[in-house]
């Protein structure tokens, strides 16, 4: 069953074509990998499929319905979560708060229930605190809860920022080049993670520059280049395919 | 463990009660006059302090919302509706008790709108002026947004000043005072000084308890959010633009509350009330006590505004809040209460719990 599908997407920016008539899916349960050099066109997509971005043709259909357009807090709340490539985490906030903020799309009380403590928000925000140290456990970073997020070091710091993207329990994770600033013993450990969190039932779209990641762990890769798609295929078939070695690896 | 706003306020009502008592030994009780004022400013810049340090939104414009609380209030209580009591819709009201006779400047009875009716046309103005002017404008972001508040402030104060139903230069005098519950009212009479006091500095500690709460809250944390990585705080679903609206709304509707109290305990308001000065005073006043931190807001707005309504400034009043300013700005764009005040208070549990969100 298709999850998410993205189908004939194009965006422009002036006269620069970023993406040009991309078209894929991504099944349930799948990790799907987008590569290509730079330039190619990843990071636009990315944004157009949660949301930051609106195509200028084209559709992105979650569960068949289509999102394109849609802002950013209404995509994460029909249960697509997200990371950056340069870690966003709220710095002056400690990493469990940034965690909670995860289950912001899973949780409702308003200014109301919090300027008057009513019953309701106080057990929902024992529920939001309880969900956010679970995520914070399965990334092994609960011991972090109260340090302020700005002051931790680089790996944790991208752990927090996946654990507050799994608080809330989302239906697809999109990771922007997870592996940026790794190195390769952190990057397998990575690799691990990733299958972890889909066996728990996240299906994953990654979107990154480091091949050995990609080829490791997805089920299928999307190649792109100068903004269109020259490959769609298990890991094996796209690592022999003529036009992606060209790309890589020069004539 | 954090501080936990029960607790701090409570502490704060024992210094709001030891200032009293402080006062009254010294033989100063007429203090509690420019202290009950310097309360009701007080709410205004809490909202404020909410908006612009938790929100990081500015608003150059806390005084036109002050002003639209004050005068709806000072308006409406003291038109006179008497020579129309034929009217049906006037003897509906007047049945409705939504319009009391009160005594005119001459004697004779005059029928104006009820203080608390016209305390709940005020604030239900202020909020949908907050809510007109706040959708178009909160687009809108740093220097943009200051310059658009202030263009608001600054229209607020040209039409106070240049409608003659409002007084135009004189403003509105005359305005009763305002009966909240039987022996409890809002007003300068010299018998309900201690009463308004702590009335009004009992406001302020209700309103310091629910914007703690607030700010310890999932919308606190998501405000939290916006101000910290706001393309990350849309990713994990927050509406960040509802989201500015509503503190904006807020922080609009504590102005409008002050303003109409301020005014029904002067017993009239003045132009000066409206300009542009006063926004700025407001934001001096958050800047002082460091953005993000009620407490220091706090306890900037009762220094500073006593200070100025015992007259210690002088002439040089506005001068003197712009200077502040200009100064945090410079020297201390954190606050130059925030550290020491923290440092100092931390022994008492205070201070704590907010320095998150």
């Amino acid at each position: 069953m298709t999850l998410l599908e993205v189908r004939g997407v194009s965006k422009r920016f002036g006269g620069v074509r970023a993406v040009r008539g991309v078209s894929f899916a991504v099944p349930k349960g799948a990790i799907k990998g987008v590569i290509g050099p730079n330039g190619a066109g990843k990071t636009t997509l990315f944004d157009v499929v949660s949301g930051f971005r609106a195509p200028d043709e084209g559709e992105v259909l979650l569960r068949g319905a289509p999102v394109q357009g849609l802002p950013p807090h209404a995509v994460a709340a029909l249960g697509m979560s997200r990371t950056f490539q340069n870690i966003k985490l709220f710095g002056h906030m400690t990493a469990l708060e940034n965690v909670m903020v995860g289950r912001h799309v899973r949780s409702r009380a308003g200014f109301l229930g919090g300027m008057l403590q009513l019953p309701g928000a106080r057990r929902e925000e024992r529920e939001i605190a309880r969900a956010a140290l679970d995520a914070m456990d399965f990334l092994g970073v609960r011991d972090l809860a109260d340090a302020p997020a700005g002051r931790l070091a680089y790996g944790q710091q991208r752990a927090v920022e996946l654990a507050r993207a799994l608080a809330a329990d989302p239906e697809i994770l999109l990771l922007d080049e997870p592996a940026a600033g790794l190195n390769m013993r952190e990057t397998a450990d990575l690799a691990k993670l990733v299958v972890r969190i889909r066996d728990r039932g996240v299906t994953v779209l990654l979107v990154e520059h480091d091949m050995s990641l990609v080829m490791g762990v997805c089920d299928e890769v999307v190649v792109l280049c100068f903004g269109e798609k020259i490959a769609d295929a298990p890991p094996r078939e796209v690592q022999r395919d003529p036009d992606v070695v060209r790309v890589y690896l020069g004539e | 463990m954090r501080g936990r706003p029960s607790l701090q306020v409570v502490a704060f009502a024992v210094a709001v009660a030891g200032v009293h008592l402080a006062a009254q030994a010294a033989g100063r009780g007429f203090f509690l006059t420019q202290l009950t004022m310097s309360a009701w400013y007080t709410l205004v810049v809490l909202g404020l302090s909410l908006l612009m340090g938790y929100a990081g939104q500015i608003s150059l414009g806390q005084a036109g919302f002050f002003a639209i609380g004050g005068y709806a209030s000072a308006a409406l209580t003291t038109l006179d509706l008497a020579p129309h009591r034929g009217h049906a819709l006037v003897a509906a009201l007047a049945r409705a008790r939504l319009l009391v006779p009160r005594a005119d400047l001459f004697g004779g009875e005059a029928l104006s709108v009820a203080p608390w009716a016209a305390f709940a046309v005020a604030v239900a103005l202020g909020a949908a002026v907050a809510v007109a002017i706040g959708i178009p404008v909160l687009r809108l972001k740093g220097h943009y947004l200051a310059m658009a508040t202030l263009a608001f402030g600054t229209i607020v104060s040209s039409v106070v000043v240049g409608s003659q139903g409002l007084g135009a230069a004189d403003g509105i005098s005359g305005v009763p005072p305002f009966e909240l519950v039987p022996g409890l009212r809002v007003g300068g009479g010299g018998g309900d000084r201690v009463r308004n006091y702590y009335l009004a500095w009992g406001v302020v500690a209700l309103a310091l308890w629910l914007l703690l709460n607030l700010i310890r809250s999932r919308v606190g944390r998501a405000l939290g959010a916006i101000h910290g990585a706001e393309d990350a705080a849309r990713a994990m679903g927050v509406d960040v633009a509802r989201l500015k609206l509503r503190t904006f709304v807020l922080a609009a509707v504590m102005a409008t509350v002050a303003g109409s109290l301020l005014t029904h305990y002067n017993g009239g308001i003045g132009p000066s009330e409206a300009s542009v000065l006063k926004s700025v005073r407001y934001v001096a006043i958050v800047a002082v006590g460091g953005m993000g931190s009620l407490w220091g807001t706090l306890a900037a707005s009762s220094v500073l505004n006593f200070l100025s309504l015992r007259g210690t400034f002088g002439t040089w009043d506005d001068a003197v809040f712009g200077a502040i300013l200009v100064g945090v700005m410079l020297f201390a764009p954190e606050g130059i209460l925030q550290a020491n005040l923290r440092a100092l208070l931390r022994p008492l549990g205070i201070g704590r719990g907010e320095e998150g969100a």
